[in-house]
């Protein structure tokens, strides 16, 4: 079965994007599952470092598309994940060295030999959004439970409908159950009310996702992390699969995390 | 926060429900293009073009967005004068 287009986006930058598209491929991958993921920030790349692949790039993005390389040459395989690949962004050019047609054709020479091509999309609803739109099957959509975050996130929401890529799927990322409980932050049912749309993906805030992007391994592969079961939980889920979403109410109490010490694999 | 400096600032909701109040507003706009102002011309026309086929009474029109899902949907109240009203008049 040819591979299917995932394209991450969120309109507003710093909400998650990168750090998604780099545990949501990893644990695609780790599932066996034959994965790409293609940095679409032109200029402003990072899921290289995310990955951890930073120091093997050759050729990236922008010269597959004008033709200094073979795609394969510009495909990073991960040694841990041998079927993960990254096609890292170009970092001294900008969005317009890549059109939306280019990333359509790109996306067209990988199907045949990938389940899943993931593209981490820029912020902004500009060029680098438009490029990264255009090849997409899926759209998934990053927000925190953040006032601007999810005005953004509606913003996107609508223009991916408009390019008829839609319904888009939410994933509510960095959530605070302590402040949820407190009224101090929106809660998931605020914001899916607000949206009205499907979700896909519920995820903790998790100071174990920096510690993770400092060593360039993602937390999807750490088994014990919260945030790492729920990147677990959204592949299986844009796998067809049926998973429960995870309480988060546990989190940060010190009875919570006991009562996870001896429920290991829990939600 | 503490409850004594709700109190103190004679603060009714929490913040999360003032965020959510105040999304709900913005997404309206933000997903019509219809400013607040725009929505009273656009009130202020339609009292002016309806009430040249019936009487109605034009500080009751109410005209709102409304939100099904992503649908918006303009929602607008016109009461007519009755003619039993009239005649009391």
């Amino acid at each position: 079965m040819p591979a299917k287009v995932i394209t991450v986006t969120s309109g507003k930058g710093g909400v998650g994007k990168t750090t998604a598209t780099a545990n949501i491929g990893a644990a695609m991958a780790a599932n066996g599952h034959k994965v790409v993921c293609i940095d679409a920030d032109i200029g402003l790349r990072n899921l290289d470092v995310v990955l951890g692949l930073e120091n093997r790039i050759v050729y990236d993005l922008v010269d597959v598309v004008e033709g200094r390389c073979r795609l394969r040459q510009a495909m990073i395989r991960d040694k841990r994940l041998p079927e993960l690949y990254l096609i890292p962004a170009a970092q001294t050019r900008d969005k317009s060295a890549v059109s939306p047609s280019d990333m359509v054709r790109l996306c067209n020479d990988l199907r045949e030999e990938h389940d899943y091509i993931l593209i981490d999309s820029p912020a902004g609803i500009e060029r680098g959004f438009r490029n990264a739109l255009a090849p997409a099957d899926i759209v998934v959509v990053i927000t925190n439970p953040e006032i601007s975050a999810v005005r953004d996130a509606d913003r996107i929401i609508g223009l991916v409908e408009s390019e008829e890529k839609g319904p888009a799927r939410l994933v509510l990322n960095r959530i605070k159950p302590a402040m949820v409980k407190r009224g101090e932050m929106l809660s998931t049912e605020d914001v899916l009310e607000l949206l009205a749309v499907e979700l896909l993906g519920l995820v903790p805030d998790d100071e174990v996702v920096v510690v993770s992007t400092n060593r360039g391994l993602p937390i999807a592969l750490d088994g014990k992390s919260k945030a790492g079961q729920a990147f677990r939980n959204i592949a299986r889920r844009l796998n067809g699969e049926q998973v429960a979403f995870m309480s988060l109410d546990d989190n940060g109490s010190f009875l919570g995390r006991l009562k996870g010490l001896f429920s290991p694999g829990g939600n | 926060m503490g409850s004594w400096l709700d109190r103190l600032f004679h603060r009714e909701t929490n913040s999360a429900q003032q965020a959510k109040d105040r999304l709900a507003l913005v997404l309206i706009h933000d997903r019509t293009d219809l400013s607040p102002g725009t929505l009273e011309s656009l009130k202020n026309e339609l009292i002016e073009v309806i009430s040249r086929y019936v009487e109605i009474e034009p500080e009751a029109v109410r005209i709102e967005m409304s939100q099904e899902g992503r649908e918006q949907r303009l929602l607008a109240d016109i009461p007519l004068r009755t003619k039993q009203r009239r005649r009391t008049t």
